[in-house]
């Protein structure tokens, strides 16, 4: 009996073949839809389009790779979303995403939309990784969609704290106050909290801790300030538009500190910065995302990002190793379902990428290994000097003595 | 308490933000003193004229005080026209129907802008962005000192054009009696696009100052125009002395108040005086009583 109902299926698939042949090209094709959500327009377009642009590189190479191959080589399809840099925004458009039937959501870059948009897509089961949104109660909420490759602030601020006095013991403890520059949003004023309470730990004295709005126009009362205190280590946590001008003006007012050592920000993680500005840039350290630099398939992908002219920045290698850890989990899930694409994350093991992470290893929806690096500019490029595995060069600390 | 010379290094570099103020805000005041609106197309405008100053710099190789001229007088064109053909024509003579255009306008201006730029923070490399002057025991920054010279010049400009040319006059007259001028053979309509016109040129000027300090993404208007507003109420609407003067004082109060309560509380003076003002002399410290 179930030889013939056999029989009689494949004839039909073969009959239906036969006589509309553009399922079957449909068939081979078969796609997952992810959904792809940042905030591509409003005050934080730019990072969000970077985002982006490391998915749809992702999604490009996946597919061209022979897509999802557990699932009968499933092409990847983009639903591309815009969070406005908004959170509501943001949550807006996962109803709409999950609508459409996405099976996964990769976004949304700014910690606020990505605690919106995780707790959305959480009312429907939807898988969501979370491409940078350091702000670490994004995955302290119980959300068993969520999922964040790359590490939090906390882990962030204490690896730099840990980095600075590595360097300064190296050195003979040259540097000994501190003076700590923070936007005043839940990442700058979370970090420089935890700065400030750490850092006392290692012999650090904290001279001044000032925060600014976004955007500020005008640096000079701050580096006057700097001037007055004098610290030996200046500390920016903000985003690029004010680290830019308030470096400007500490190099107009000769403002020269041992160091400037950036948490989550800085020129030593941004070539765009480092473009613009080489004779600031020099010397400048950051604990940042940053790539495994003795990783042979960084150097090809900075490429074809520059070709697009765009800026190999760390959003879009984020984004870019995201969709990548979410690619792993749809073939190890084997189906679009997404329970299964939940549970095919939980117990990731992913491993082959370029980031400074060791083998995936998810503790409540956080990578375990995720970890920042400490680069510096040195010689007009951006090199690792810490930890040890990684390092490309020596640091230069302090810069001036 | 703070050391007499940062005090003072404080206090220049809040007269020189001022001046670049005060020029955004000339505009601002004029525009609303002749037309009686509020244009909301303030920022955008700024925008446009920045982008301008980066594109002159970076393909033509044009030094943005070398544009100057250039970019107000293209900036001029574009007041003009745009009052012409679109606000005065959408607006039907009605004041809540040209709020709403200016508005819109500046929807329309800062997306076009995202789609041609994408909002990739820009500025341009010029030898002297780096090079400071010494006064006294300030260290201040070439680009503000000039910012500030510049602005001024700018204002004696404006002021001498309003009070000494046929031009000066009739937007002088619309500005107090639009229906008596019209009857005194003014072209009522020529008169608004000129002010317009005027009142972008001055933002013109502003851009070239401010770029090589500064940097233009299609947002950046907004952090301005708000400020701007502040400047206007505070000096009286339409008046140009009171924006002047305004445009310097929130500066100094801005860098103050940045140094003493931090520049996330440092704003909080410039409301303050916002506040302030309007309590205790609604019409501004030079706006006349209605």
């Amino acid at each position: 009996m179930s030889s013939r109902r056999t029989f009689l299926r494949q004839s039909t698939a073969a009959a239906a073949l036969v006589s509309a042949p553009w399922i079957a090209r449909a068939a081979s094709s078969k796609s997952i839809k992810i959904g792809v959500l940042h905030p591509v327009t409003g005050a934080l377009a730019y990072s969000g389009q970077q985002c982006r642009l490391g998915a749809l590189l992702a999604i490009e190479d996946i597919n061209r790779a022979g897509g999802i191959k557990s699932q009968g080589g499933a092409q990847i399809e983009a639903v591309l979303g815009d969070a406005q840099s908004r959170p509501e925004a943001g949550s807006a458009e996962v109803e709409k995403m999950n609508e459409g039937g996405v099976s996964a959501i990769v976004g949304a870059y700014a910690s606020a939309i990505c605690l919106a948009t995780t707790q959305t897509a959480a009312k429907y089961g939807l898988p969501h990784v979370v491409d940078v949104g350091v702000a670490d109660q994004i995955v302290e909420r119980g959300l068993t969609n969520t999922f964040r490759f790359g590490p939090g602030y906390k882990v962030c601020s204490a690896r730099a704290v840990d980095y600075l006095n590595a360097l300064n013991t190296a050195a003979g403890k040259p540097a000994k106050t501190v003076m700590i520059v923070h936007e005043e949003s839940l990442f700058g004023t979370g970090t420089a909290n935890l700065l400030s309470s750490e850092l006392p730990k290692y012999g650090f004295e904290i001279k001044e801790v000032v925060k600014h709005p976004n955007p500020t126009r005008d640096f000079n009362n701050i580096v006057l300030r700097m001037r007055s205190v004098n610290p030996d280590i200046v500390i920016p946590a903000n985003y690029y538009n004010e680290y830019a001008l308030l470096l400007l003006a500490m190099k107009q007012q000769k403002v020269q500190p041992k160091a400037i050592f950036s948490v989550l920000g800085g020129a030593a993680s941004s070539y765009k910065f480092l473009k613009e500005y080489p004779d600031i840039a020099n010397g400048v350290i950051d604990c940042n995302h940053w790539f495994n630099p003795k990783d042979a398939r960084v150097a090809p992908l900075k490429k074809r990002v520059e070709a697009k002219n765009a800026y190999f920045s760390y959003e879009v290698f984020m984004t870019y190793t995201a969709m990548m850890l979410l690619a792993d989990a749809l073939e190890r899930a084997g189906s679009a379902d997404r329970a299964a694409i939940n549970a095919a994350l939980a117990s990731s093991t992913f491993k082959d990428h370029f980031m400074p992470y060791g083998a995936t290893h998810f503790v409540n929806g956080q990578n375990a290994g995720a970890q920042p690096l400490l680069t510096q500019v040195v010689g007009g490029d951006i090199k690792a000097i810490l930890p040890e595995p990684f390092r490309e060069t020596a640091p230069v600390f302090p810069v001036k003595s | 308490m703070f050391d007499p010379a940062i005090l003072f290094t404080a206090l220049l570099n809040g007269l020189t933000t001022g001046a670049v103020y005060a020029l955004i805000a000339l505009g601002l005041t004029l525009i609303y003193g002749v037309l009686h609106i509020i244009n909301f197309a303030h920022g955008a405008a700024l925008m446009v004229a920045l982008y301008a100053v980066y594109l002159l710099h970076e393909r033509l190789g044009i030094d943005p005080y070398v544009a100057l001229p250039f970019v107000m007088a293209g900036m001029f064109a574009f007041g003009y026209l745009l009052q012409r053909s679109v606000i005065n024509r959408a607006g039907h003579g009605k004041d809540e129907n040209i709020l709403l255009v200016t508005l819109g306008i500046s929807i329309v201006l800062e997306n076009l802008a995202l789609v041609l730029f994408h909002s990739d923070t820009r500025n341009i490399d010029t030898p002297y962005a780096l090079a400071t002057v010494q006064i006294g025991p300030a260290m201040l920054a070439l680009p503000k000192l000039i910012a500030f010279g510049g602005a001024l010049v700018v204002a004696a400009l404006l002021f001498a054009i309003m009070r000494f040319t046929d031009l000066g006059r009739a937007i002088r007259a619309v500005a107090r009696e639009k229906h008596g001028a019209k009857l005194m053979g003014i072209d009522v309509d020529k008169v608004y696009a000129m002010s317009f016109g005027i009142g972008m040129a001055c933002v013109g000027a502003a851009a070239c100052f401010l770029l090589p300090a500064y940097y233009v993404n299609p947002q950046v208007g907004g952090g301005f125009v708000l400020i701007a507003f502040t400047i206007v109420v505070l000096g009286g609407m339409g008046s140009f002395a009171g924006a002047l003067l305004g445009g310097l004082l929130i500066g100094v109060v801005e860098s103050l108040g940045g140094l003493w309560f931090g520049d996330s509380l440092g704003q909080m003076g410039v409301f303050a005086i916002f506040i302030v003002v309007l309590l205790v002399r609604p019409q501004g410290l030079f706006g006349a009583r209605v």
